[in-house]
């Protein structure tokens, strides 16, 4: 049995090097604090985007042909091709190189990490939940927002009360999901010095010259939020299904 | 302009797929107040296409709706107005899934009327009462049947008080032995004088219900009639050749 005992205390003495000396396991407390900071300012800024973005391409894709020429035609089909250009680009490109540009290029001047991490994530995750949304504003029948207007509501209420509703619905486990990728997306925040909980586990590594104890704390936090948000959404959708409606 | 006639409608064309498909070529025709127009005619002859310009849900291309003396059709008109006060029954229902029967009746007239909650909520129970449905006042459209899902259709669109109800096949999605029941109800409303225009495919209702029958084809009205002539002494022969196959 000594070499159990032997095992025991080399892991014992890694992770007192790890968390215990210097308080390191401060390393990690910090920067599980900004991970889930980051991520939840950039869900708000991404849902904010999402929206506006879903109801201009939804819109202009389904009611294009009815709007009249003129100015705001004109003017509608300019934002539109604005949301098309944001998609295209946000999703075409990688998020590390995304936060690289806000950070050293666009936010040059500011030395605020956690703000240039909200808006680099948030137009990130802005994209992908536009498109969930859009998915579910397009999968309500046309048959709801016509007897919504036979009734005399204008599009915009239409939209507010009878489609929106059911499209949010339709989604809403969609959505969660794109907050657990964007929980593990944040893990790149790290690329412009913020610390987040992949660059504590790392800085640990840096200073103790020890690889399994940190990271492999990092990734079962990871995992732990992951999984305990993802036993959320599955109880949200099963609580769908059964209201049946 | 005679002062009975509550829709009258001028020239009506509609194009789809930019030119390509005619599915309205100049349709003139008027609707009385208190008038049930029965419009039958073969599928792709336009008669939904037609109702539908009605309350314009279709633009159509070209053409005059008059409604109430009002020109709905010209871009300057608030049409959300003006389809208050035109009821409209779909083929599929089209009841809001996310809210109760008393929600799906209660929204608009709460909403656009500014009636309180209360005071809407006692007309759709009279009206729920008098299609035999205020049992289920509480249940979500999923748990209704057809029949019972198009009766509360019917007096969904009731509660917004119409001077008008535009019917677009809402028989055709049912089960055989639901149509009665839904037919019962519009024949109830005919009774009470409610203005009705109906797209349909029930011969038996438009005999029996119907003030005037109107055929149509090809995106054209070939003939109308009341009820009696219509199926008696058909004039042409494509109503005939439509009758024969239908009868």
């Amino acid at each position: 049995m000594a070499w159990l005992s032997r095992i025991w205390l080399e892991i014992s003495d890694q992770f007192v090097t790890a968390f215990i000396t210097d308080n390191r396991w401060k390393y990690i407390l910090k920067g599980l604090g900004n991970t889930l900071l980051l991520t939840a300012l950039a869900l708000c800024v991404g849902i904010v985007l999402g929206v506006v973005v879903s109801i201009v391409r939804s819109t202009w894709d389904k009611r294009r042909e009815e709007m009249r020429p003129g100015f705001g035609k004109g003017l509608f089909a300019f934002f539109n091709a604005i949301c098309k250009v944001y998609l295209t680009v946000i999703r075409g490109t990688p998020v590390v190189v995304q936060i690289l540009i806000i950070f050293f290029v666009i936010m040059a001047s500011s030395s605020n990490k956690i703000l240039a991490g909200v808006i680099a994530f948030g137009i990130n995750s802005g994209a992908y939940v536009a498109e969930i949304i859009r998915g579910g504003i397009m999968a309500v029948d046309e048959g709801q927002t016509e007897a919504g207007r036979s009734l005399g509501f204008n599009y915009v209420q239409t939209m507010w009360y009878i489609v929106i509703p059911q499209a949010f619905k339709t989604v809403l486990p969609a959505l969660a999901n794109e907050f657990i990728v964007l929980l593990k997306e944040t893990a790149v925040a790290g690329y412009v010095g913020l610390t987040d909980l992949t660059r504590g586990a790392n800085i640990i590594r840096g200073i103790t010259y020890q690889s399994f104890m940190p990271l492999i704390a990092a990734a079962l936090i990871y995992l732990a939020m992951v999984m305990f948000f993802s036993w959320l959404v599955g109880k949200l959708e099963r609580r769908l299904r059964t209201s049946g409606h | 302009m005679d002062t009975d006639v509550l829709i009258k409608v001028s020239g009506l064309e509609k194009h789809f797929d930019g030119g390509k498909i005619h599915a309205l070529c100049g349709i003139d025709a008027e609707i009385k107040k208190g008038e049930v127009v029965v419009v039958i005619g073969p599928s792709g002859s336009g008669k939904s296409t037609f109702l539908r310009c009605l309350n314009l849900l279709e633009r159509p291309t070209a053409g005059t709706v008059l409604f109430d003396g009002a020109d709905i059709t010209d871009r300057s008109t608030d049409i959300n107005l003006h389809r208050r006060k035109m009821g409209m029954v779909f083929q599929h229902f089209n009841l809001f899934p996310h809210m109760t029967v008393l929600g799906n009746m209660t929204i608009a007239p709460v909403k656009l009327l500014k009636k309180s909650k209360k005071e809407a909520e006692e007309k759709a129970m009279g009206l729920l009462e008098r299609v035999g449905l205020a049992d289920r006042a509480n249940a979500y459209p999923s748990q209704l049947s057809g029949g019972q899902k198009q009766r509360i259709a019917i007096v969904r669109a009731l509660c917004m008080d119409p001077e008008v109800m535009l019917f677009d096949e809402p028989t055709s999605a049912l089960d055989p032995e639901m149509v009665g029941e839904v037919l019962d109800v519009m024949k109830k409303l005919a009774l009470a004088g409610m203005t009705m225009v109906v797209v349909t495919h029930e011969m038996g209702f438009a005999r029996e219900v119907g003030s005037r029958v109107i055929f149509m084809d090809g995106g054209r009205i070939v003939e109308e009639n009341e009820p009696e002539e219509f199926f008696r002494n058909p004039e042409s022969d494509r109503l005939k050749s439509f009758l024969a196959k239908v009868l």
